[in-house]
């Protein structure tokens, strides 16, 4: 038996953990009971603090049309660009992981992208969507107008559902990667003695024993784009144009610090983690079951 | 036929080589068994027959066909995995049918031939299991059961037995050999262990360090090893060696104050006389002689004993190296006591001490099978003295 070495006075400990705890309070609880005051009061018109309003918050948020829409395009946003994001990932993973030539420099290469804050990736691709002088203006050449973020809400949605999706690849591709790699070469070498040529291997073998990684990123993703986009919606078309991009994240922001509505965005924000916690629940509820863990 | 034909095969992992120009023709239906120690290269040679190692030099051919460059499935080779290699996320009944689906074979007619080769290794009742919830020895079965219904022309081992407990093993050793008999298709089986290597194989290859050492088949190899190093690889306890210098036939050599008398063929007593050479003994080949301090044969004072059961192991020092001694029967000499040692022409295995390789002369007797050595008598007119050096 190891020997542990544990602290008879406890207030050793509970200063260890108290950085951490202080952080976990200072930026998580304090926000949402703030967010849950607000939710239930409204300020009075002059100032002069808070009144009990009960559910009246919540009744106004979901007689807004527009808040409707910005569930919708939440929905199509999320699904859209994980979807985009997980099967790029796994192509390239898949690629990487057969070690063709110069994988060594790609597996490497794959990963930066992690590493680049989201305002940042945001301003690199408003270069690239920029319909004048941007790598998509090439579009305009085959037709002109074809390519406009700035005008067109589908290009405008097209435009944050690919930055997204280029931010959560490699992300993806490095659990993808490991998962492959974590599957006995002899697995994939029965699979050729057996006459399953690459592609085969590849859908008989290798998702299936992915399940697990594909199910616990598809979580992780989708939880993602809706909480964690805000800052390519601000600086790539700021909800734009006419709100076709405007999340309910973003909307929040807008309803609240724009708009001034605290009470109204603090409503939302409780919408919004109750739909993410019913959606993790869904999918470990019905997805998970069908993951074959080995 | 499907007759396996390996040419000056190498194999490098960069500047590395681990297989050394090996050369090797295995002939339609046999058994073959590559035995040698952990790192030899036995695996990387399977794997460079079924082409999940790609061949740096020289060339394999299967049915007079050269495979060097065939895709695993194009080789018409089965294989068994040392960890079995079974899909996990499949029944036992959807990875023994998986080459059939693949190859495109139709549903009954799949669930036919797997029902059948289930039913053949006892698996019928487990076919809806997935691995996971299979023993160890029930795995095995399913990892054969997957190579045997695709009826390939060659079924190729990897240590396939090395993960069950020993009482399966000898178990699984004797189905496999039974199935072998059924089959009849050539198959080439790669272990470390000796004792299996020698029940299950026609004929056996003994490799050393990426190099084959002897073909032959298991009487040819433990009778006569070409070398040193397979005289002391096959066989438990160890062969003794003991290098000697070789007076005339005839005459005694005294040095070291240990001389003795070995019978060998009279062919090979004339080219080795005023040599030295290395001298093998079985430690099961020999008998202890009835007089206890006979001058002219090797004596041996045995300090300590391991009992076996169906014999006893005597442990002594012989001219500063560990002699052993397979006693069998109840009575055993007493420990501490000087014995002389009486040896059959058959049991005395002389290799070159440069080349390490079996001094042999065309129509020469000594290792042959044959009758058990008949003890060493003072009458016999060939004999060979010598000295331990
Ligand atoms: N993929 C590989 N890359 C580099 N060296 C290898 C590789 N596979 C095997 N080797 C080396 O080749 C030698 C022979 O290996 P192997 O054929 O597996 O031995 P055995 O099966 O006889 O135990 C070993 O020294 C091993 O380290
Ligand atoms: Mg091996």
């Amino acid at each position: 038996m190891q020997k542990r070495a544990y602290f008879k006075a406890n207030w050793l400990a509970y200063l260890f953990i108290a950085p951490q705890l202080l952080i976990i309070f200072v930026f998580f609880y304090w926000p949402a009971s703030q967010a849950m005051y607000w939710a239930f009061t409204l300020e009075q018109p002059f100032g002069g603090g808070n009144q009990w309003v009960g559910l009246d918050n919540f009744r106004a948020v979901f007689s807004d049309e527009t808040y409707w829409a910005s569930i919708w395009r939440s929905i199509v946003f999320a699904a859209l660009s994980t979807g985009l994001a997980m099967s790029m990932a796994l192509v390239l993973a898949l690629f990487a992981d057969r070690q063709l030539r110069g994988y060594r420099f790609f597996r490497v290469g794959m990963i930066w992208p992690y590493a680049i804050a989201a305002p940042a990736a945001a301003l690199a691709f408003r270069f690239l969507f920029n319909p004048q002088s941007g790598v998509f203006a090439y579009l305009n050449t085959l037709s002109p107008g074809l390519w406009n973020p700035a005008l067109s809400g589908v290009d405008a949605m097209t435009a944050i559902i690919i930055t997204q999706a280029w931010k959560q690849v490699s992300y993806s591709f490095i659990f993808f990667l490991a998962g492959l790699q974590s599957i006995p070469r002899s697995l994939i070498e029965a699979g050729s003695m057996d006459g399953a040529r690459v592609m085969r291997r590849m859908l008989d073998l290798q998702l299936p024993l992915l399940a697990p990684t594909i199910f616990f990123l598809l979580v992780i993703n989708m939880t993602d784009s809706f909480t964690d986009s805000f800052g390519i919606v601000d600086i790539l078309t700021e909800g734009g144009p006419a709100r076709a991009t405007e999340l309910m994240v973003y909307k929040i922001y807008v309803d609240g610090f724009q708009g001034l509505d605290y009470s109204g965005a603090a409503a939302q924000s409780l919408v919004l983690m109750a739909l993410v916690i019913l959606m993790t629940f869904f999918q470990f509820r019905f997805i998970e079951r069908r993951v074959h863990y080995t | 036929m499907a007759d396996i034909d390996i040419r000056k095969v190498e194999k490098f992992y960069g500047k590395n080589q681990v297989v050394h120009g090996v050369d090797l023709n295995i002939q339609d239906g046999e058994f073959i068994v590559i035995l040698g120690p952990s790192g030899c290269g036995k695996s990387t040679l399977l794997r460079m027959i079924a082409g999940l190692e790609e061949i740096s030099n020289g060339e394999i051919s299967i049915e007079n066909t050269v495979v060097n460059q065939l895709e695993p499935r194009e080789r018409g080779c089965a294989m068994v995995f040392q960890n079995y290699a079974l899909y996990p996320h499949m029944t036992v009944a959807q990875n023994i049918g998986y080459a059939l689906k693949v190859g495109g074979m139709r549903k009954a007619e799949r669930m036919q031939k797997v029902e059948a080769t289930a039913k053949s290794l006892g698996l019928d009742q487990l076919l809806d299991r997935k691995p996971a919830q299979l023993s160890g020895g029930q795995r095995q079965r399913v990892a054969m059961g997957r190579a045997i219904v695709r009826e390939p022309k060659v079924f190729l081992f990897d240590e396939p037995l090395s993960n069950l407990d020993a009482k399966l093993r000898v178990q699984m050793r004797l189905e496999i050999r039974r199935l072998h008999r059924t089959l009849k298709a050539t198959s080439v089986f790669v272990t470390h262990d000796q004792v299996e290597a020698m029940s299950l194989a026609d004929r056996l290859v003994v490799m050393n360090a990426g190099r084959i050492e002897q073909v032959g088949t298991p009487e040819e190899v433990y009778h006569a090893p070409a070398s040193i190093y397979v005289g002391g690889f096959i066989g438990s306890p160890a062969m003794n060696f003991l290098p000697c210098g070789v007076s005339d036939c005839g005459t005694f050599a005294v040095i070291d104050n240990t001389s003795f008398r070995l019978p060998v063929d009279p062919e090979i007593g004339r080219t080795i006389a005023g040599q030295s050479v290395i001298v093998g003994l079985r430690p099961e080949d020999l008998k202890i002689a009835p007089e206890a301090n006979d001058p002219n044969l090797l004596t041996v004072a045995f300090d300590f004993s391991e009992e076996q059961g169906s014999g006893r192991l005597m442990h002594g020092r012989l001219a500063g190296r560990d002699f052993v001694l397979h006693s069998a029967g109840r009575h055993h000499p007493a420990p501490g006591a000087p014995c002389s040692l009486a040896i059959g022409a058959e049991s005395v295995h002389l290799f070159d001490p440069t080349t390490e390789k079996r001094i042999t002369v065309a129509g020469a007797k000594t290792g042959q099978t044959g009758t058990l050595p008949a003890a060493f008598q003072k009458t016999s007119d060939v004999t060979v003295s010598g000295a331990i050096q």
